[in-house]
């Protein structure tokens, strides 16, 4: 797809959803349903989107959603594609739309699973790095340094390497996106619909409310992520991995915009130290170097599952 | 022709979910449960199930599978034991409170620590409050009359709830004994296609199970509690329609031994059951007045049941191969409840036995029995709780 234009003028996500103002992932969630179309089923564990559907007896999905358990995203996508093709209703497509707390912790088991198995439906993680539904706590995304309720002074370890972790699992398809780049998330959903088998996105999703800063700077936030280099756009196809623009740009570590531009503008990074700064340059430079190596095919092997 | 086979109880229970022409199943190998799983892997294989089969990689998600798979418009079957049903314990919830028609082998057994694999109700009855049938089966012909029955009950509309078949670990799961299995045609016109109260649809989008305010969730409570009362009256009439089919009834909710007039009815469930039947032929044989009757399902608990079967009776003494810490057993408990109503109603001893798969054989309960006749002629239960053979 071309331009933004391009895009289909219906709306599967209604009027009236309950998403905070300047809300990441009501944002996407919106370009997700109008990438897809309406023959789709979604499945939805404990989430925002628990909350932004609106509540019983209202909805704000116009395409069939189950509400299923935190941690069962995968197992509930898994029994619907069974039950579909025993239908022979195999041109629907099922999409898993989950947070980083039900993907990377409570979640990654049933993820796994479905991955493994082979099941074949498009997994979202939207990730706005912490458990924001229950007020923002701590979760294996949340990237060092930051502030939530349970990590007061900041967080200590580093954000888990998911769309890595499901490369592991050999699937066709991972990606990762952004809110503020819709034409590439777009694609990258079209892409996934047309490949049978697991497709994993990881949606890096801005919060205005978690993130403390002001809704209208959401897609600023999203930018900031990716020109800085802390976020990178980048696909893998059948183990080929490969940079996306604008990251694809971002190789020379000159072009990148200092970090200091993205935490300053966000509450949860106001505890940061100078040293806090300076290890994360180094591990931005360590990833940076990676991707490198990955993209540029010089990596132990050409892809990442292997000799193509 | 009706078939007759001889095999175990696990693999009769497999043979049942393909009789029901189940096109999902979901599953996760737990022992003593894991031959149910394996037979319905090979009935898939050879392509005599026309079933997709998930081999998940846990039972929480075995179950999420399936109620989701249900929830498509197909009707499922999982089964499972132990400590892969309280893994569920949360989905089990779930699939209720989503009114999907899941059916479940669950093979009961004890729960750890420390580790047993033998047979003990504690698994099954410890999820008492999730919302499931829940049926405890006393043979092999039992378990595969059952899971077509509890199809049929689970996917009436006056119900849509999901159902536990139970049947104890070893004594039933790995025993062979000869089972009738009927023709096909014969099953499928007794059990029709899958019907769910409601499926996701891309033609009728809603959304399902949502976020629920105080004004609306204690009606949705209220209409499991009906579906539940329905599933009451629909149980033994299921049972009976099944008898004209198929030639075997089971009694409904309680299955009777000899009650008609005896002073004293030993109250079992499961497979204890064969036992006290033999245990009451000997004491009847010595003259004593003594019947018994097994709990089939326990969820609906049959109140009405409990409380007939006790008028003119002196004494009823309960079998639990269960435990509630901190109380009694289950099924104590309950008959005490079920019996709150009845006036001048009979005494109620309750007797713990054979947890963890300690064997309990008609000599047992034809002990239990002596001592509760002892304490109907004394007028006074001495142990209201009496743990049966516990070493000092």
């Amino acid at each position: 797809m071309a331009t933004i234009k391009d895009l289909p003028k219906e709306e599967y996500l209604l009027k009236g959803h309950a998403a905070c103002a300047g809300c990441g992932p009501a944002v996407s969630l919106r370009l997700l349903f109008k990438a897809l179309g309406n023959r789709v089923m979604m499945v939805v564990p404990a989430c925002c989107t628990t909350v932004i559907q609106g509540p019983y007896p209202y909805t704000s999905s116009a395409v069939p959603l189950e509400n299923v358990l935190f941690e069962s995203t995968g197992a509930a996508a898994s029994g619907i594609v069974a039950a579909l093709k025993k239908r022979n209703l195999e041109d629907i497509t099922v999409v898993g739309w989950a947070g980083d707390g039900g993907t990377v912790d409570i979640g990654i088991q049933a993820l796994s699973g479905a991955a493994e198995r082979g099941t074949n439906f498009i997994y979202i993680c939207y990730d706005n790095e912490a458990y924001g539904n229950t007020g923002m706590q701590r979760s294996g995304a949340t990237p060092y340094g930051s502030w939530t309720t349970t990590t007061p002074s900041g967080k200590k370890e580093r954000k888990k390497d998911m769309p890595l972790i499901m490369a592991a699992h050999r699937i066709p398809y991972v990606a990762t996106a952004c809110t503020s780049y819709p034409l590439d998330f777009v694609n990258k959903l079209r892409k996934a619909k047309e490949i049978k088998g697991t497709k994993y996105i990881h949606l890096l999703t801005p919060c205005p409310t978690g993130w403390r800063y002001d809704t209208s700077k959401t897609i600023e936030m999203g930018r900031l992520a990716v020109q800085t280099g802390l976020w990178v756009l980048y696909e893998i196809e059948n183990g080929k991995f490969k940079l996306n623009s604008p990251s694809d740009r971002l190789v020379d570590k000159a072009k990148r915009k200092p970090i200091q531009e993205y935490f300053a503008l966000q509450g949860r990074f106001r505890a940061m130290s100078e040293q806090d700064i300076e290890k994360i340059y180094k591990w931005i430079d360590e990833d940076w170097e990676q991707y490198r190596k990955l993209a540029s095919g010089s990596a132990p092997e050409l892809t990442l599952y292997g000799k193509p | 022709m009706a078939q007759m086979i001889i095999d175990t109880a696990n693999h009769i229970a497999g043979y049942a979910a393909k009789a029901a022409r189940v096109k999902v199943v979901a599953a996760y190998p737990i022992t003593p449960q894991t031959t149910i799983v394996e037979k319905i892997a090979d009935f898939v294989e050879a392509g005599q199930m026309d079933a997709e089969y998930i081999r998940v990689e846990s039972e929480h998600s075995a179950m999420v599978a399936c109620m989701s798979a249900a929830a498509t418009g197909v009707r499922t079957f999982t089964a499972t034991s132990a400590h892969g049903l309280a893994l569920m314990h949360e989905a089990l919830h779930w699939a209720s409170g989503s009114r999907l028609p899941v059916v479940m082998a669950v093979v009961n057994r004890a729960m750890g620590a420390p580790w047993s694999i033998w047979p003990d109700l504690s698994d099954s009855l410890s999820q008492r409050d999730t919302g499931w049938i829940q049926f405890y089966c006393a043979d092999n012909q039992e378990v595969f009359d059952t899971i077509i029955q509890a199809y049929k009950l689970c996917e009436d509309e006056k119900v849509f709830l999901p159902a536990m078949v139970c049947l104890e670990g070893f004594i039933l799961s790995h025993t062979y004994a000869p089972v009738s299995i009927p023709d096909q045609d014969k099953i499928d016109m007794f059990l029709p296609e899958y019907k769910s109260g409601w499926t996701l649809d891309v033609n009728r989008p809603y959304s399902h199970a949502s976020l629920v305010a105080p004004e609306w969730y204690m009606e949705f409570r209220y209409m499991i509690q009906e579906a539940m009362e329905n599933a009451k009256r629909l149980i033994p009439q299921i049972d009976k329609e099944y008898a004209k089919h198929f030639g075997r009834e089971y009694g409904g909710l309680v299955e009777k031994y000899r009650c008609e007039d005896a002073d004293l009815i030993m109250l079992t469930m499961g497979t204890m059951a064969g036992d006290a039947k033999l245990a009451v032929d000997t004491l009847r044989q010595q003259g004593q007045k003594v019947g018994s009757a097994r709990v089939r399902v326990y969820r609906p608990y049959p109140v009405e049941e409990i409380a007939n079967l006790a008028t003119n009776v002196q004494m009823i003494s309960t079998i639990d191969r269960h435990i509630s810490f901190g109380m009694e057993g289950f099924l104590a408990s309950e008959t005490k409840a079920a019996l709150f109503d009845v006036e001048d109603g009979p005494m109620v001893a309750g007797f713990i036995a054979g947890l963890g798969g300690r064997d309990v054989t008609s000599k047992t309960i034809e002990r239990m029995a002596k001592k509760s006749m002892k304490w109907m002629q004394a007028g006074r239960v001495e142990k209201v709780t009496e743990w049966v053979d516990l070493k000092e």
